[in-house]
C-alpha cells in the first residue's frame, strides 16, 4: 500500500486498518522523524485529527486505503509534520463563554438534557476550524466548536444568564459564518455545527440583535426586529 | 520566567482529578498551575464510559461501602471508602451544578444504571460518554475560572529536599528544553500505567505512569502495583473499550456455540478470567447485544455502537461483537493517606496514579470517576492556606542531570530501534504478568524485562530534532514503562496468593 504524507511517499508492507496504524507503522519502522499526535486510539480524546484526501478525519477511526494523501490540519500553524498549534483553543472558548455562567437551579427533565446531548459530545479535535473558510481569513473569528459550545450552554436549562453568552458571540461570531456547512460535514462527533450557528442567530435575534450586513443594507428601515431566518434575504446561498 | 515564579500549587495532569483539584484550588485562592503532557481534554478520563457511582439513600450508602470493600478483597481502607461513598451525593450535585449533562429519568431524576459488582443500580451516567462529558465540563469551568495551563510538558522528576517537595522538572515537548517549575505544593494526578501493556490495553498511549515512576525514583512510597484490572470487553484486534454499561443494560457474553457461560455482572476480574480461560482454550467470545434492539442501543450506548461500527465494522444490533480482555486500570500507585498526602511533605497524589486504598485488589465500575472528583477536592482541602515560606532548592542536580540526559539522547548515535523493545516489553507483560500469573512466568518475565532494560540503555532515537520530538517523548515513556514493569513484576512475585485482579494460577489454597 502506498501513502502520501505531507510531501513524502511511503510504502507500507503490513496490513494496517487505520490511518493512525499506518502512521505508527511508518514511525516505528522507516521514518522515526514522522511526527503526529495521538492518544486514546478510540475516537474520543480528540488529539489525532488530520486531513485525509482533503477532508478532516480522526486518524484513529479512519480506515487506510492505497493512495491516501495525509496532511496536517489547516488554518493553524504547523509545528512539525502533522502536529499543529492548538493554543488558540482556550482563547476561542473564553471568547465564546463556553461555560455555565450562573446556575438557574431549574429542575432538569429528560427532554432538557436531550437538547444538549449531541453538542456536549464535542471532543475539541479542531477538525471544524481546519475546514472553516471564515477562520482561514479571520483568525479572530470565534469559530465552529466554540460557537457550538456557546449554543450548548445557551440551550442548557441550567443556564440562568443566556444573555451574556448571546452578547459574547456577536462580534466575530454568529454573523460572520457563511453557513457553508464544512464544519458539520467533517465533525467526527456528528455535531451539526452549522445548524447550531443558525439557531444561535435566532437566539441572537430574540435578544434584539440583527445581522450587521442585513441591518446596514436596510439602514433607516424599521423591521421591528425579533425575526431572523438565519440567512440573508438576498444573494445566492448554495446551502438553500 | 516560569523558573523564577513560585506557585502555591502545581497540579501535574489534566484529567478529571487534576481539573477538579485545579478548580478547587482556584476557589481557595491558591496560585495554581496545571502541567499536562497532552492538551487538557486529551486525557484518559475522556474514555470513561459507564458511569459514576452514587448511592440513592443512607441505606444504599452502606451497601455502596460494602460492595466497594468486598470488591477490594479486604485491601480497601474502610475509612477512605466511607468518605468517598458518603461524599458521592455532593460530588454528583456539584458536577450537575457546574453543567455536566447527566441523563435523566422520566421524572427528571438523574438516571442510574447497574454496573458489575454493585448491589443496586447506582451509576449516574451521560449516555455512554460519562467521562468525556464530565472532563469537558470541568475544562469549561477551568476556562471560566481562568486557570493557568502549561500544556505539552512532560513530567521528568520531582525536586525533593529534606523530605519536602520543592517543584518538578519537565520536558517542554515543543522545544525539548528541560525546565524546572517550583511550588510550595505539588499534586500528582498523572494517571495510571496501563500502557505498559501497550497493544493489550484500553488505555491511551499516554498512560505510561510517568508520575508513579517519578515518585519511585524520588523514594516516594508506592503500593499495590501488582493489581492491574483487566477489562472483560475490549474489541478484538483494536483493544478499544466496550463499556460495562453494555452488560449493565442487559448484554450477554456468549462463546462460539452461542452459549452464555458467566454471570455478566460479576466483578470485572471474575468475568475477565472466565472469558480469557475460554480464549486460552481456543474459543471465541462475543458480546451479544442483539436482543436489546436498536432503539435501546441508540439511547443507552450510542458510543459503543459507533465504536463497534468504526473499529470492527459490526452493527451491534444485528451481529455478535468479538471481544477479549485488556489491561484497563491500575489499582496500585503512589501511597497516600486519607487526605491524599504522600510520605513527602506537601506532595499529594490523586486519581489513578495514587493508591489511597479505595479499590484494593479490584476496582468496581463507576468508582474511578467518583474517586477522581472526590479526592481532587480532598487533596486541595488538605493543603494549608497559610502563607508558608518557600525554601528554594539548595541543589540543582536534578535539573542539571535531566538536561544532561536529554542532551545525551539527542546527540548520541543509535544502532537499535527502541520500538522493537517496546513491543517485546508489552508482550511479555501481557503474557506473564497479565490475567493469570505464576512463579515461573513471573521469574521469566523479570529476567526478560531486565534484559529489555539493558537493550533500552543501548538504544536511542534517530530523530534528533528539538522541535516537538515525539520519539523523544516515547523513548522517555518507554524508560518509565520498563522501570515500572519491574516494580509490577516484583510486587506480583511477592504476593503468592490470588487476590482480586492478581490471580496466581499456582496458588493452591
Amino acid at each position: 500500500m502506498n501513502l502520501k504524507i505531507i510531501d513524502k511517499q511511503y510504502e507500507i508492507e503490513e496490513k494496517v486498518d487505520t490511518i493512525l496504524a499506518a502512521l505508527k507503522y511508518i514511525k516505528s519502522s522507516s521514518n522515526q522523524e514522522l511526527t503526529f499526535r495521538s492518544g486514546c486510539k478510540s475516537g474520543v480524546c480528540g488529539s489525532c485529527a488530520v486531513v485525509v484526501n482533503g477532508i478532516e478525519k480522526l486518524a484513529c477511526t479512519t480506515s487506510c486505503n492505497d493512495g491516501d494523501n495525509i496532511q496536517a490540519l489547516k488554518n493553524s500553524q504547523v509545528i512539525k509534520d502533522l502536529v499543529v498549534d492548538m493554543s488558540h483553543e482556550a482563547k476561542r472558548l473564553q471568547n465564546a463563554t463556553g461555560y455555565l455562567n450562573i446556575n438557574s437551579n431549574s429542575s432538569i427533565l429528560q427532554e432538557d438534557e436531550k437538547l444538549i446531548d449531541i453538542q456536549s459530545n464535542c471532543i475539541l479535535c479542531h477538525s471544524c476550524y481546519s475546514s472553516c473558510p471564515v477562520y482561514e481569513v479571520n483568525k479572530d473569528f470565534i469559530g465552529p466548536f466554540a460557537l457550538t459550545r456557546a449554543y450548548r450552554y445557551i440551550n442548557d436549562k441550567k443556564e440562568n444568564d443566556v444573555k451574556s453568552h448571546v452578547d459574547a458571540i456577536q462580534t466575530n461570531g454568529v454573523w460572520d459564518c457563511t453557513l457553508c456547512g464544512n464544519c458539520s460535514m467533517v465533525c467526527p462527533a456528528n455535531i451539526d455545527i452549522k445548524n447550531d450557528i443558525m439557531k444561535l442567530r435566532n437566539k441572537s435575534a430574540q435578544h434584539g440583535y440583527m445581522d450587521p450586513a442585513f441591518s446596514s443594507n436596510t439602514a433607516g428601515m424599521d423591521f421591528g426586529g425579533g425575526f431572523d431566518t438565519g440567512t440573508p434575504d438576498f444573494g445566492f446561498n448554495p446551502n438553500f | 520566567m516560569m523558573q523564577d515564579h513560585i506557585y502555591d500549587l502545581i497540579i501535574v495532569g489534566s484529567g478529571g482529578a487534576g481539573l477538579t483539584a485545579a478548580i478547587a484550588a482556584k476557589q481557595k485562592g491558591l496560585d495554581v498551575v496545571v502541567v499536562s503532557k497532552t492538551l487538557p481534554t486529551h486525557s484518559q478520563t475522556s474514555q470513561a464510559q459507564g458511569g459514576i457511582n452514587c448511592a440513592v439513600d443512607q441505606e444504599d450508602i452502606k451497601a455502596h461501602i460494602d460492595d466497594t470493600l468486598k470488591s477490594s478483597r479486604g485491601l480497601g481502607d474502610i475509612d477512605v471508602i466511607s468518605l468517598m461513598c458518603n461524599e458521592a451525593p455532593s460530588v454528583i450535585k456539584w458536577l450537575d451544578e457546574i453543567g455536566v449533562p447527566f441523563s435523566r429519568t422520566v421524572n427528571g431524576n438523574i438516571a442510574q444504571r447497574s454496573l458489575g459488582g454493585a448491589s443496586s443500580p447506582r451509576a449516574c451516567y451521560s449516555s455512554d460518554y460519562t467521562g468525556l462529558k464530565i472532563l469537558h465540563t470541568l475544562y469549561d469551568r477551568s476556562i471560566k475560572d481562568g486557570i493557568e495551563f502549561i500544556n505539552e510538558h512532560m513530567l521528568l522528576n520531582l525536586i525533593i529536599e529534606d523530605e519536602l517537595i520543592k517543584g518538578i522538572t519537565v520536558l517542554d515537548i515543543n522545544t525539548s528544553e528541560v525546565k524546572s517549575i517550583l511550588a510550595k505544593n505539588v499534586i500528582l494526578a498523572t494517571g495510571g500505567y496501563g500502557a505498559i501493556y501497550d497493544g493489550h490495553t484500553t488505555n491511551s498511549i499516554a498512560s505510561t505512569g510517568d508520575g508513579v515512576v517519578a515518585a519511585i525514583r524520588a523514594d516516594v512510597n508506592v503500593s499495590g502495583l501488582e493489581f492491574v484490572q483487566f477489562h472483560p470487553t475490549s474489541m478484538l484486534g483494536s483493544s478499544v473499550l466496550i463499556s460495562e454499561s453494555a452488560r449493565g443494560e442487559g448484554g450477554y457474553l456468549v462463546d462460539q456455540e452461542g452459549a452464555r457461560f458467566v454471570d455478566e455482572l460479576s466483578p470485572r476480574d471474575v468475568v475477565a478470567r472466565a472469558i480469557y480461560t475460554k480464549i486460552l482454550n481456543g474459543d471465541k467470545i462475543y458480546l451479544d447485544l442483539r436482543h436489546l434492539g436498536l432503539e435501546k442501543i441508540m439511547e443507552a450506548m450510542p458510543q459503543e455502537r459507533d465504536l463497534a461500527l468504526k473499529f470492527s465494522g459490526i452493527k451491534i444490533e444485528d451481529e455478535l461483537l468479538p471481544i477479549t480482555p485488556a489491561a484497563h486500570y491500575s489499582m496500585g500507585g503512589i501511597s497516600t493517606d486519607i487526605n491524599c498526602r504522600t510520605n513527602i511533605s506537601n506532595l499529594y497524589a490523586i486519581g489513578e496514579c495514587a493508591n489511597i486504598n479505595v479499590h484494593g485488589a479490584n476496582r468496581l465500575g463507576g468508582n474511578s470517576l467518583l474517586e477522581i472528583i472526590t479526592f481532587g477536592k480532598v487533596a486541595v482541602n488538605s493543603i494549608s492556606n497559610d502563607n508558608i515560606e518557600y525554601i528554594a532548592p539548595k541543589e540543582s542536580y536534578i535539573l542539571d542531570s535531566d538536561r544532561a540526559k536529554i542532551d545525551t539522547i539527542l546527540s548520541s548515535d543509535v544502532e537499535s530501534n527502541f520500538y522493537d523493545i517496546k513491543k517485546s516489553l508489552s508482550n511479555v507483560m501481557f503474557k506473564d504478568v497479565g490475567l493469570f500469573r505464576d512463579q515461573s512466568g513471573l521469574d521469566e518475565a523479570h529476567d526478560i524485562v531486565i534484559n529489555i532494560g539493558g537493550q533500552y540503555k543501548r538504544s536511542g532515537i534517530k530523530d534528533k530534532s528539538r522541535v516537538f520530538n515525539t520519539s523523544l517523548v516515547e523513548y522517555l515513556q518507554l524508560g518509565n514503562s520498563i522501570e515500572l514493569s519491574l516494580k509490577v513484576i516484583d510486587a506480583a512475585q511477592k504476593r503468592k496468593e490470588s487476590l482480586g485482579a492478581h490471580f496466581r494460577s499456582d496458588d493452591e489454597s
